[in-house]
């Protein structure tokens, strides 16, 4: 570990109180940056599968077929109406119980998926349904006259989708998933309650063994609103990219 | 100005508020949602008898008798009032937490406006820093930042946890009303300012008197949100400790014996008891929303 | 479904036949019947104009000859091709029948060249290479030289009108249709737009057009048709149709509008 680095931890503990364990003991630095990529690998895996469900899903519910677009509606519905928490306990304690078990590479009978994989499991399904709302809101609002002409053009149901409705709709919902996605971070930390060794998680087991609560509390509440930062930086960034001149910016105000 | 996507005095073509919304709950309550309740209720019903284990083979008649284990239906209806008892507490919580939150969270939003630019920095700071804060951090915030007892003039008054626990619940929710205030208030036109400034009032009667009152309406369908959010979010307690529902729901499971069959039809009932409490919420908001979006 | 025959009308289509023909079609949108028998042929090169009060399904006529709408009962055949056979390669009818909208319809975000571009691309599978080259002069062709590389909401009504134009030209249809395309536009666009039109007409394109611009239609059309209430009321070569109309209707409708 780079002495500097320690040395400045230690004296700003003696000097201070401020008790950075982090800097300076190496298990816990070792187990905060594998919570903070633990978090990091939750939020961007269930971030992607969240958006599949959201395009997927709002596509579907576009189909002809009732059946279908109802139980999307279900899916939705249920989804955003009941607690996130109950959510993840319901998939990992509920059908993980279920499910059969399986012999792991050592030989030892486990769960078929882990604790990680049914958190961005239920993490994707929760941000998903939000994504499909999301999504269906900004096709609503590309106009049919839009759609009319790209099927006047020979394109497809799939292939206006695609290449026309997506792209606007896109741009239509940006900001409001932009707050979803931010949403979807924040949201991580529940897998702390079936013991994924997230950056909550690790922060709670740190502070209990070197009773520096204040200090990393405080240092989790940073960490978190700086991943949102960079999370909101990237989403902004992307949006300045998809800008059309002359459409949009500015319109509704 | 090109006169871009449509002819002079349409809003741009593809930015045109979508076509008459789908009747998603047009009719308040109709057949099909109380449908959806009854197959809701029956599939949780039928996949707590369906997961009960095929019976041990009995050594004998008399034993199988005995350790019959109970149907996990059964034993969620000997278990309700408890239950239902636990969802209560939860929603007190959401309404102290929805109240505190809403009250200081108006007073930082004004913050948020203030002349003073100290005030106006340090309230955005605090709404962006609580808004960007997973709700269960912060609820660790409150339960290990907060002592549990406070010494006010020699009275020394205790606060037990689930005080803190509407504490933690509150800041996310003053966070968001300081936010939601601050966009409301950005939103009422520039004209209105004017016009109440040329009619001599000050500023602080403006905003109480003109400002306020406009935003009221315009707020009331996201604080709406806000509000079944945070009720969905008071199961977060159980993880740090305070009794509540989940965390009955645990102990309910514990004392059935911890059949593992039991668990998804257990989470299945507290799922669904918030449902039955946030989806009519969800649904007022999204008509209010609609109207006030015909109006505005 | 459309009760057409579709098995015996498919002997090979000659260019000396009508290029589209469209037989007693009706058409209702739930119970309101919009057309109510309409026929008629277009020949290829001929210019046809429909004009007629609002609401009396010149709209829709035009919509159901490339599919776009299903007829209720009837026929419409395209180079011999029956439109509203289920088993139609909808494909081959659009690459055949070009569309121009009154609201334009360009893709916000593409710009003027890749608006032209892209169904030939992604639709028709064509070079790109060929295709930009095709493109690029089918924007000069339409006068928007210097245009290609800006974007729908950077251009003024009647420019984005030529785009759609050169959009619908690129995927080399044998028919256009224009639906009241100078309906959005500001008075002083309305000219470049039936310029273009007109020129294409001179060119030998087929074209149907709705219209209310009776002197346009005076000038560039072959023939006349005039609808009210879903039925076609009468139909004429120009001179005769505006001069000399017979049926009341008509008249009246002319006196109101000329």
């Amino acid at each position: 570990m780079e002495g500097a680095v320690a040395d400045f931890g230690r004296s700003l503990y003696e000097s201070t109180g401020i008790n950075l364990t982090i800097l300076y003991d190496e298990f816990d630095q070792k187990r905060f940056i594998s919570g903070l990529g633990m978090t990091i690998y939750l939020s961007s895996l269930s971030l992607i599968f969240s958006l599949i469900i959201g395009i997927v899903g709002a596509w579907a519910q576009g189909s002809p077929s009732r059946v279908l677009r109802y139980s999307i509606n279900g899916f939705i519905t249920v989804f955003r109406n009941t607690p996130p928490l109950v959510q993840i306990f319901f998939f990992y304690f509920g059908l993980g119980a279920i499910l059969p078990r399986v012999e792991d590479a050592d030989g030892m009978m486990g769960p078929l998926f882990t604790n990680v994989q049914w958190a961005i499991f239920s993490l994707s399904l929760f941000a998903g349904a939000f994504n499909i709302e999301i999504f269906r809101s900004g096709i609503e609002a590309v106009p049919n006259s839009t759609k009319e002409a790209a099927t006047a053009l020979g394109y497809t149901r799939l292939g206006t989708y695609r290449h026309i409705v997506l792209p606007l709709a896109i741009r239509v919902c940006l900001p409001a998933l932009n707050n979803n996605l931010v949403n979807l971070l924040k949201t991580t930390s529940l897998a702390y309650a079936i013991a994924v060794p997230e950056i909550t998680y690790v922060s709670k087991q740190i502070w209990t063994d070197s009773q520096n609560v204040p200090t990393m509390m405080t240092l989790l509440l940073i960490t978190y609103v700086s991943l949102v930062g960079v999370l909101v930086f990237v989403m902004n960034r992307w949006e300045r990219s998809l800008a059309i001149p002359g459409y949009g910016q500015g319109g509704g105000k | 100005m090109s006169d871009a996507f449509a002819s002079p005095g349409r809003p741009m073509a593809v930015l045109l508020p979508p076509r008459a919304p789908e009747p998603i709950g047009f009719p308040r309550l109709t057949w099909r949602h109380g449908l959806f309740f009854v197959v809701a209720a029956v599939l949780i019903a039928s996949m707590a008898t369906a997961q009960t284990p095929p019976a041990q083979p009995p050594a004998s008649a008399a034993e199988a008798l005995s350790t019959a284990p109970a149907t996990p239906f059964s034993v969620i209806i000997k278990w309700s009032p408890l239950l239902l008892k636990g969802f209560a507490f939860n929603i007190v919580i959401s309404i102290a937490a929805m109240t505190l939150g809403t009250v200081t969270g108006v007073i930082l939003g004004l913050g948020q406006i203030s002349v003073n630019p100290i005030v106006r920095k340090v309230s955005w700071f605090l709404t962006q820093f609580f808004r960007n804060s997973p709700w269960l951090v912060l609820l660790f915030f409150a339960m290990f930042m907060i002592p549990f007892q406070f010494n006010i003039f020699g009275v020394i008054m205790p606060f037990p946890d689930w005080v803190k626990a509407i504490i933690g619940f509150a800041l996310p929710v003053m966070a968001n009303v300081s936010e939601l205030l601050r966009g409301a208030i950005r939103s009422i036109p520039n004209g209105q300012w004017e016009a109440a400034t040329s009619l001599g009032f000050t500023r602080t009667q403006t905003i109480w008197q003109i400002v306020l009152p406009q935003c009221v309406k315009r707020m009331l369908p996201p604080w709406m949100n806000l509000y079944s959010l945070i009720t969905m979010a008071t199961v977060l307690a159980s993880v740090v400790g305070v009794t509540e529902m989940l965390t009955l729901t645990a102990q309910v499971h514990a004392a059935e014996g911890g059949r593992p069959e039991l668990f998804a039809p257990l989470y299945g009932f507290a799922g669904f008891c918030f449902f039955l409490y946030c989806y009519p919420i969800g649904k007022l908001t999204q008509r209010l929303e609609r109207r006030f979006n015909v109006k505005t | 479904m459309a009760t057409a025959p579709t098995a015996d009308a498919a002997p090979a289509w000659t260019p000396d036949q009508p290029i589209v023909s469209v037989r007693d079609v009706h058409k209702s949108f739930g119970g309101f019947e919009v057309l109510k028998g309409v026929s008629m042929d277009v020949k290829k090169g001929e210019a046809i104009c429909i004009i007629g009060p609002s609401g009396s399904g010149k709209s829709t006529l035009i919509r159901c000859i490339n599919a776009l709408v299903e007829v209720t009962k009837g026929s419409i055949l395209v180079e011999g091709q029956e439109v509203n056979d289920p088993k139609l390669d909808q494909l081959a009818l659009r690459r055949k029948v070009g569309m121009v909208f009154q609201q334009y319809n360009l893709f916000p975000h593409k710009t003027a060249l890749q608006n032209v571009m892209m169904a030939p691309i992604n639709v028709l599978k064509q070079d790109k290479r060929e295709v930009e080259e095709r493109a690029r002069k089918l924007i000069a062709k339409v006068r928007l030289t210097g245009k290609e590389n800006s974007y729908p909401g950077e251009l003024s009504g009647g420019q984005q009108q030529r785009v759609a134009i050169a959009r619908s030209l690129c995927m080399r249809p044998d028919v256009m249709l224009f639906d009241e395309v100078t309906a959005a536009l500001d008075p002083e666009t309305v000219k470049e737009v039936l310029v273009t039109i007109r020129e294409l007409a001179e060119e030998g394109m087929t074209c149907i057009l709705v219209t209310h611009e009776m002197k346009f239609a005076r000038d560039v059309a072959d023939h006349i048709y005039f609808t009210d209430k879903g039925v076609i009321v009468e139909h004429a070569p120009p001179a005769e149709f505006f001069d000399n109309a017979k049926d009341e209707r008509t008249k009246t409708f002319l006196g109101q509008i000329l």
